[in-house]
């Protein structure tokens, strides 16, 4: 049936799509850093787990445990010891957005020659639980399946956790205004710096999954910034069910072009959809009305 | 204060100023004892991977060579090579700067060429304006012959778009006549200058073939599921299945051909299948894959290449243009060697017109592209052997139809 071969692949694609944009809402609209080198930290998790699988023989998925938490701290360690400095210094998220830019622009540049000098230009790919699966007709990847499985558990849960804890809403507080923040007590650097943490610990899951089934180099960094950016955007900046729902949305839309006009125009698709929803709600399908 | 300050001023001025003047006299001096030789190439960006396996490596490798046998000779004088490297960052603007750089402040005696059809055409008015060789291998492009009309200082090396298609259209028309296949095609192709000219190519050829297109469509570069467009090319029910793609769909489209049990009699896939990370991949199910390029893996030149790539690089080299990159960078030897100065409007024309010796055997070149290229390959246990054109010294028989995934 092919709508079923149009929506399943879509949402397992814009599964993938929501997956690398989960650590960017994060980053981007709790800990207010616009973090450009994010696709090369997300390369930077594949090639974690290429090296594990390939060298040990570690799966993928075991290979998490150990990224995520080593992600982690390396983001934290990155906001603590330059980013907070910034944060602090400028006075208003408009400065903040462009001394981050800066900031981040030079990162890119340090992990992706740590890369290059490490894995040099080549393309890396290994095959992961690449394993047909028919599903009402519709074949499909179980490797892509696990991907859109994370995708919804891991964005769930932290939307609960923004949502329903303590933390959360202090985290969801310093996101609307810092200062305000501040003044009922939550210490706004010390979460923000958790906030990017966690966001780069997304990140992780994103690359070590995506690395079972893209092909990958040192160079592609970039290319997940700006898909990871429009999920972002569209979904509503900081909104971590809005980087879900645009994911999956871009995805099916993509497929369903793919099939019923021409693979040609999924990129043309992509954009003519992200425009429209900026159109109609330019902050995003999720966003917050502008004050 | 002033004035002592004033007077150790005009000193150290004048002290550079010597100090200029002798390191010039040093430099010329020392210009005789080395050939500089320059490049730019994609370390980063989107032409990084491409660059990484098979020019990079084989210009290390090159220059490693030349200087262990104690240099290139000119004269008689044996010249280690030095080198200037610059990353063009995978853009035109930057490639052609760099150039520019090289050529201007430098003061290079030699340029390599970038990687990739795209760079080879930017910075080719910029080298041919300043008068070095331009040995544009990694170049595919039906203008190569108008080109090197225009530029008397460049090569190709690859072939054309036509040549590659009319090799695969060829091989597929034999197939179809022999019964082995039927007569229709699913082709795909990606949607940047390589996958357009070889496309329009081999739609030309494959109806000169009889063949039927009962699929063709185009994809954007970075698609990241090729599924959909695999689905619309199974529905088809094709006896082969064609794609002009690069690397990252390469292998996206094997792999998603395995998971949806896509057994076509002929499967063909583009930029990457000559790869050795295709094998390392696929493994057994590389076999009978069928895709651009080929070498005559049973030369013996050719196998002690392998294993000097793998000694000094670590890696296996692709089995299309690293071979005929290193060639080409004999051929520049040779021709400065029996040019015998740094003259490099007399190397760029000796490139053209002698006779060398190399790994992919005797080069000689006519209206500046080499005339002998391979245009299909395939997998065959574990070695991607050249199957077309058939002519050629060295093919092998093609295995048809490929087995079926395992």
């Amino acid at each position: 049936m092919l709508l079923v071969d149009i929506v399943l692949p879509g949402l397992v694609l814009g599964g993938m799509y929501a997956l690398i944009a989960l650590g960017l809402t994060l980053q981007y609209g709790v800990a207010r850093i616009m973090n450009l080198s994010y696709g090369e930290s997300l390369v930077a998790a594949a090639f974690g787990a290429f090296s594990l699988y390939s060298g040990l023989g570690l799966s993928p998925l075991a290979a998490l445990l150990l990224a995520v938490p080593v992600a982690m701290l390396l983001n934290w360690l990155l906001y603590r010891f330059l980013l907070e400095r910034l944060m602090r210094r400028s006075k208003d998220r408009g400065a903040q957005e462009i001394d981050s830019i800066l900031v981040t622009f030079g990162v890119l540049f340090v992990i992706q020659g740590a890369m290059l000098v490490a894995f040099g230009g080549q393309y890396y790919s290994y095959s992961y639980l690449s394993i047909p699966l028919t599903i009402m007709g519709s074949t499909l990847a179980v490797n892509r399946l696990v991907a859109l499985l994370f995708a919804a558990l891991v964005g769930g849960a932290v939307y609960l956790a923004l949502t329903r804890t303590r933390i959360g809403t202090a985290v969801r507080a310093i996101a609307v205004d810092a200062n305000a923040a501040r003044l009922v007590g939550i210490d706004v650097a010390a979460l923000s710096g958790l906030a990017f943490a966690f966001g780069g610990g997304l990140v992780a899951v994103g690359g070590v999954l995506v690395s079972m089934f893209l092909t990958f180099n040192a160079a592609m960094g970039v290319v997940f910034t700006m898909k990871a950016l429009v999920v972002v955007i569209m979904g509503g900046v900081g909104n971590v069910m809005g980087a879900l729902v645009a994911g999956l949305l871009l995805g099916v839309v993509e497929t369903a072009v793919a099939r019923l006009v021409d693979p040609g125009l999924t990129l043309a698709a992509t954009y003519a959809l992200f425009l429209g929803v900026l159109l109609i709600r330019p902050t995003g399908l999720f966003g917050r009305a502008v004050s | 204060m002033f004035l002592a300050n004033r007077r150790t001023l005009l000193r150290v001025t004048g002290l550079m100023a010597a100090a200029t003047v002798l390191g010039a006299f040093a430099s010329t001096a020392e210009a005789q004892e080395k050939i500089r030789i320059g490049y730019a190439i994609s370390k980063t960006g989107p032409y990084a991977g491409g660059a990484g396996i098979t020019t990079l490596p084989n210009y290390e490798l090159w220059v490693k060579d030349v200087n262990a046998a104690g240099g290139i000779k000119v004269g008689d004088k044996k010249l280690p090579i030095e080198v200037v490297e610059y990353d063009d960052r995978s853009s035109s603007e930057e490639a052609v700067k760099a150039i520019e750089r090289l050529a201007n402040q430098d003061k290079v005696d030699f340029i390599l060429s970038p990687w990739g059809t795209g760079l080879n055409l930017a910075v080719g008015p910029t080298l041919n304006r300043l008068g070095y060789p331009h040995l544009a291998v990694t170049s595919v492009t039906d203008k190569a012959p108008e080109l090197a009309k225009r530029w008397s200082n460049a090569t190709f090396w690859l072939g054309t778009s036509a040549q590659i298609s009319e090799a695969l259209a060829d091989l597929l028309g034999k197939l179809k006549s022999e019964g082995k296949i039927g007569p229709n095609i699913a082709m795909v192709s990606i949607a940047d200058q390589f996958g357009i000219e070889l496309s329009a190519a081999g739609r030309a050829a494959f109806k000169k073939h009889g063949f039927t297109l009962a699929y063709d469509k185009t994809y954007p570069m970075g698609t990241q599921d090729l599924q959909p467009l695999l689905k619309d090319a199974i529905a088809a029910n094709p006896d082969a299945f064609i794609a002009f793609s690069y690397p990252p769909d390469t292998i996206a489209l094997t792999e998603q051909a395995q998971l949806l049990k896509f057994n076509p009699k002929i499967f063909y896939v583009g930029v990457g299948t000559a790869f050795p990370l295709y094998k390392g991949k696929f493994a057994a199910n590389s076999d009978g894959v069928m895709g651009i390029g080929g070498w005559n893996a049973d030369s013996p030149q050719l196998k002690d290449y392998l294993a000097r790539h793998k000694a000094a690089t670590g890696k296996e080299p692709d089995r299309w243009a690293s071979s005929i990159t290193y060639a080409s960078l004999q051929v520049l030897q040779q021709a400065i060697e029996k040019v015998g100065k740094l003259d490099r409007a007399a190397v760029a024309a000796e490139i053209r017109s002698g006779t060398f010796d190399t790994i992919i055997g005797k080069v000689k070149l006519k209206d500046g592209l080499l005339q002998d290229i391979w245009g299909v390959g395939q997998w065959q246990n574990g070695e991607f052997y050249a199957v077309a054109p058939a002519s050629l010294p060295g093919a092998r028989a093609p295995v048809v139809p490929k087995a079926q995934w395992q």
